[in-house]
């Protein structure tokens, strides 16, 4: 039996209104970033790093970072929650499906902070 | 003649599941398949399929039709043979009791959670409870189901989570009811349907609308529950 305590939200709802949200933020970074180095010809480091200085722009980022983690968390949650089961592959099932989770808030968390590092540590 | 292929398997005798291969004249008649059934029926009578209304009503032949969920017979022979070629199998997703007939416990427990009835604790009033015609008009395109299980069946997160997803065909009777103006337990039913698996495991990829015998939009109905929901937790 799957319950929701491994879930992002706790609840249908709420991680579905979690996914659509970060998928609009990410949308917003990527037409802004793609956009930004259109309309940029000669880019540098120095303008690209002029651009990060920014706090609106470091702030822009670490909420895409968090929305990128969430969003993954979400999605990957569903796919191993509908084929690493114990209806499809036994007791062992839960094992696996609890170690891949295991890995994926590691990764998760380290991406994270790493990039908590990279915009901020500069 | 026309090739039929049948799935087979009798789980007393059988030790696996197995295609057998029929041929059949159709003396050039665009026949429904459930007519071609029961003319193999009449060559070998073991073959074991279900029906009873044979005329889209009872829900009762729903079968896998050349990889199509469909019901037998209101699907004719000109819209679904090709290279004049006919494959049946059992819906798929469910298990099968034998050749052509499943197990649907799994799909009436779904159903069976939805609380498929009005719900009303005010006193009844002497004659009836009324509706104006526009109340009613919006249970349209939603009473109509017939629990074939050809929308549940096609659906892949039905597939994998039978036990959990409730699965298109119990989704548009959890919206018939919800939508009925002389319901009034739509808040205890929403609450039960608030979790990561009873709604939200539909992501929308529509098989459910594509195989409908009876042209309903189950997809429409899971996006209402969901608004609903959204609405009573925002």
């Amino acid at each position: 039996m799957v319950t929701t305590v491994t879930s992002l939200g706790r609840s249908g709802v709420a991680d579905w209104l979690l996914q659509r949200v970060s998928a609009l933020i990410m949308l917003a970074y990527t037409i802004f970033l793609v956009g930004y180095i259109l309309l940029t010809p000669e880019l540098d480091y120095t303008q690209w790093r002029a651009l990060f200085d920014q706090l609106w722009m470091r702030i822009f980022s670490l909420i895409t970072l968090i929305s990128i983690v969430g969003h993954a968390w979400i999605g990957l949650w569903i796919v191993l929650t509908d084929y690493l089961t114990e209806r499809v592959m036994g007791g062992k099932g839960t094992v696996l499906r609890l170690l891949c989770q295991l890995f994926l808030g590691l990764v998760a968390v380290t991406y994270t902070l790493w990039g908590i590092e990279i915009i901020w540590g500069f | 003649m026309l090739k039929v292929e049948v799935y087979r398997y009798n789980p007393d005798t059988d030790k696996a599941p197995y295609m057998q291969s029929y041929e059949l004249d159709t003396q050039g008649k665009d026949l429904m398949v459930l007519d071609v059934l029961e003319l193999l029926k009449a060559q070998d009578p073991s073959l074991a399929y279900r029906r009873s209304c044979r005329e889209g009503v009872c829900g009762s032949d729903g079968m896998n039709i050349n990889g199509v969920n469909g019901l037998a017979c209101i699907k004719p022979l000109s819209e679904c043979v090709k290279n004049n070629k006919l494959v049946l199998r059992p819906l798929p997703g469910l298990p099968v009791i034998r050749d052509l007939v499943i197990d649907m416990s799994q799909f009436y427990e779904q159903y069976r959670k939805v609380e498929p009835y009005l719900q009303n604790d005010t006193p009844a009033p002497a004659i009836e409870r009324l509706q104006s015609p526009e109340e009613r008009a919006k249970l349209d395109g939603l009473y109509e189901c017939i629990l074939c299980a050809c929308c549940s069946t096609a659906c892949p997160s039905f597939w994998w989570n039978p036990d959990k997803f409730i699965g298109p065909a119990g989704l548009l009777q959890a919206y018939r009811f919800l939508a009925d103006s002389r319901d009034n337990a739509t808040e205890q039913r929403l609450s039960k349907l608030d979790d990561p698996f009873s709604v939200f495991r539909c992501r929308g990829i529509q098989n459910c609308v594509a195989v409908c015998p009876k042209g309903l939009n189950p997809t429409r109905a899971i996006g209402h529950i969901r608004t609903m929901l959204l609405q009573s937790a925002t």
